[in-house]
């Protein structure tokens, strides 16, 4: 007799595997390394690639320890390897890099049963460590060099962390803020390995949005409420609070938004839940800007949401179909 | 069960940290360094013999329906003794416990002796257990202290452990380091007790 199998829907798989889509990720990332490496030179070649083949061997390393199949062929490794050196100032030291990448896989991923478990974005979570820990190494910043490779760097501060001093001692803007609108949007300025270019950021992006690997819900919903509540700051005092512009080109947030909220592990599943945890985002960060000790807010912001996200999950449940609302319809 | 068992259960096999996981709230708060965590191993196993004796001496004559208050009398009695004395004789301990001393009174791991074994058992085991298990607080609170201090300052009891080129990870001297180090010694003392079987 022939056998019948039932299963429910969905019949339709899309074909997507955890290795197409970390490498596609990969892909997309390549642009802002590119731009790294082109303002920041070796230095920033030298993060990036200590983050990621550290990221990799303790990946190996742990799955060993616990005796469990090691996946590192998923290049899930990579992606956090990648995304914890864009995340690291140009001027990072080697071990404090390699710590990065054993906390990121160690704590932040493999602790929590390996990928699809953790809790909270693993490159995130080292970058978090390491800048409590370390805040002197973590800050110093370099003024870019593009393609002047062996000249010795210039220290220099982020437009960010130039407002906040600014503000604290003054009250005020500072006068000129350096750079301008063109170089925030190239990525001419001092900052993290990755944040700076916000062209080579959303390059990648779009490739990412082609492949139907981000959706728009976080992205928009993040990037928007940060611009429209840093706008009413701007708009009440325009001397004090700096535009929504310069919020949005400076720091980390398109790094943040694009490729750190949107990490399918530890963010909401439903449209709706994506939208709550994108606007979450937003606020955490342009309070923690404007009033927070630290200059920039996008990583504690998004950590504090990935531990928010198993409840917004639990209350943005998609009704399931056919099932009547209670009290609803009659 | 033989005194000896009795006493040594506290140390490993009934670990009040790594074991029963009670008294937290302490192990987690004041070991920031190897002293504090000592110190308040051994203020803790002061009032844990004492109240045991106390319990164990008293236990015919309290009535079952207001026991639990007649314990957190007698510790909170000797809470107050351990505080005065700290002030008295080790004042920069005593400012760096500060509210956690105080807050012995409500710690689970007395009360859980004094409510398990002391008010049923004779004086001599109470005493041994008492004994027993706040060593292995002590012992637990000095090892979390230890590793929190080694790491977190690159210190042990004050003195430079490593060169002076070393960064110290400040996160594990802070709350969150508290429960990462609390977690990693948990899973070390797991695989352990793994390979014991």
């Amino acid at each position: 007799m022939e056998q019948v199998y039932l299963s429910s829907s969905p019949h339709i798989h899309s074909g997507a595997s955890t290795p197409q889509i970390m490498r596609a990720v990969i892909y997309s990332l390549l642009p802002a390394c590119a731009a790294a490496i082109f303002f920041f030179g070796v230095p920033a070649l030298a993060v990036l690639l200590i983050a990621v083949l550290g990221c990799m061997a303790c990946e190996v390393v742990c799955q060993r320890l616990m005796k469990q199949p090691v996946t590192l062929n998923d290049g899930s490794a990579v992606v956090t390897g990648i995304l914890l050196g864009l995340n690291l100032p140009p001027t990072s030291p080697w071990w404090m890099t390699l710590l990065g990448a054993v906390i990121a896989i160690g704590i932040g991923k493999q602790i929590f049963g390996g990928l699809g478990y953790n809790l909270f974005n693993p490159a995130l979570v080292a970058r978090v460590v390491l800048l409590i820990s370390f805040p002197v190494q973590m800050t110093r910043w370099t003024a870019p060099t593009p393609l002047r490779y062996g000249v010795d760097a210039v220290t220099a501060a982020t437009p960010l962390g130039e407002w906040k001093t600014a503000v604290m001692l003054t009250g005020r803007l500072p006068e000129g803020l350096q750079g301008g609108t063109f170089s925030y949007l190239v990525g001419n300025m001092p900052g993290c390995v990755g944040e700076v270019s916000a062209l080579a950021l959303l390059g990648g992006a779009i490739y990412l949005f082609r492949r139907k690997i981000l959706t728009w819900h976080i992205p928009l919903s993040y990037v928007a409420s940060v611009m429209i509540l840093s706008g009413l700051f701007w708009l009440v005092d325009p001397g004090k609070y700096p535009d929504p512009l310069f919020h949005l080109l400076t720091g980390g947030l398109i790094l943040g938004a694009f490729f750190m909220a949107t990490d399918m592990v530890t963010t909401p599943v439903s449209p709706g839940g994506m939208i709550l945890f994108g606007v979450g985002c937003g606020v955490l960060t342009v309070i923690i800007r404007l009033f927070g000790g630290y200059p920039e807010g996008v990583s504690f912001a998004i950590l504090l949401m990935n531990a928010a996200t198993p409840l917004i999950d639990r209350y943005m449940r998609p009704r399931t179909f056919g099932v009547v609302r209670q009290g609803g319809a009659r | 069960m033989s005194l000896v068992k009795g006493f040594t259960k506290g140390l490993w096999r009934e670990n009040a940290v790594f074991r029963l996981l009670l008294g937290l709230c302490p192990a987690l708060a004041v070991t920031t360094s190897a002293v504090n965590g000592l110190g308040m191993g051994f203020a803790t196993t002061f009032v844990l013999v004492c109240s045991n004796i106390v319990v164990a001496s008293l236990r015919k004559v309290i009535p079952a329906r207001v026991r639990i208050p007649s314990f957190i009398v007698i510790i909170a009695s000797f809470v107050t003794v351990v505080q005065l004395c700290m002030e008295a004789y080790f004042y920069d301990l005593h400012k760096a416990l500060g509210i956690f001393i105080p807050l012995i009174v409500v710690n689970c791991l007395i009360l859980g002796r004094a409510e398990a074994y002391a008010s049923r058992n004779p004086l001599l085991p109470s005493v041994i257990d008492g004994a027993g298990m706040g060593l292995g607080f002590t012992l637990a609170l000095f090892v979390l202290g230890s590793v929190r201090e080694l790491f977190g300052v690159g210190t042990l009891f004050g003195v430079a452990v490593f060169g002076a080129g070393y960064q110290p990870l400040i996160l594990l001297i802070l709350p969150p380091g508290a429960f990462i180090v609390m977690g990693l010694l948990l899973a070390g003392m797991n695989r352990i007790e793994e390979f014991r079987k």
